[in-house]
């Protein structure tokens, strides 16, 4: 660690942030050993170009960024040797979930009926409800969360995730329509709903 | 008249693109009828808020606010 940096960051603050990032980068690249390659540059590039940050949090947002670039060229070499728009059974499983929540018409069923979420900034400043957004988003099925993980956590507009996953808008469409509802319902079942079901 | 079903696509797409105008206008008639959706339209705010919040909420206790 150069001079600069390790006066703003400690070891255990660097600890701290590493492991954050390995996380994040699991989650989104599916394999650990890439994950761990990906943070370790990361934070190589980012403390080699440390200068002058406002303490940890500064740092903290600076590394995410570069590691978010390393992992977008990942996914990007990866996207040409993976069949993104193939539909596993996990995938058709989370469909016919989606398909069971409405009624003939094509309505809600009065139990799958989604329900309030109460006030979105007090759930998320309690931080159980984290652990259980991350296990909801690692119990979607692979390809349809990395093309969710590129839309909302790596921020691409939706037109290049499809071109740069090879796959048509409106199966893009289709994936996030998923991604989405597969998230919504684990989120309800594990957290919103937890304790009591109103009925 | 839109099905839910066929609202909570829109509403996904929602996020994505703009929709047309007459897409506008009969969600918005679905949504005046139908709380279900009117609460999957804030859900999935919600989830676009979560995710771009995760990074600093990743792991223990420390981190964030």
């Amino acid at each position: 660690m150069n001079a600069i940096a390790s006066s703003l960051i400690d070891d255990a603050d660097l600890d701290g942030i590493r492991r954050d990032m390995i996380r994040f980068a699991h989650l989104q690249l599916r394999d650990k050993a890439q994950a761990e390659d990906a943070v370790q540059e990361a934070l190589l590039a980012a403390l080699d170009n440390a200068k002058g940050f406002a303490g940890r949090a500064a740092f903290k947002t600076w590394v995410f960024a570069i590691l978010k670039n390393k992992i977008v060229d990942l996914i990007r070499r990866q996207s040409r040797t993976i069949n993104i728009s193939a539909l596993s059974a996990e995938e058709e499983s989370l469909d016919q979930a989606f398909e069971a929540q409405f009624k003939a018409n094509a309505h809600w069923a009065p139990a799958a009926r989604p329900s309030d979420w109460g006030d979105p900034e007090a759930t998320m400043r309690q931080q159980q409800f984290w652990a259980v957004f991350d296990a909801c988003l690692r119990h979607l099925p692979e390809n349809t969360a990395r093309v969710f993980m590129m839309r909302e956590f790596l921020e691409f507009e939706t037109p290049e995730v499809c071109r740069e996953l090879s796959i048509t808008t409106s199966n893009c469409n289709v994936i996030l329509h998923r991604a989405r509802n597969g998230l919504r319902r684990c989120l309800e079942n594990s957290w919103f709903s937890a304790g009591e079901r109103p009925c | 008249m839109l099905s839910c079903e066929e609202a909570t696509r829109l509403l996904s797409e929602a996020q994505d693109r703009k929709l047309v105008l007459p897409e506008k206008l009969r969600l918005e008639i679905h949504l005046a009828m139908c709380s279900g959706c009117r609460h999957y339209r804030k859900q999935m705010a919600f989830l676009r808020e979560a995710c771009r919040r995760l990074g600093e909420h990743q792991g223990h206790g420390e981190s964030g606010e």
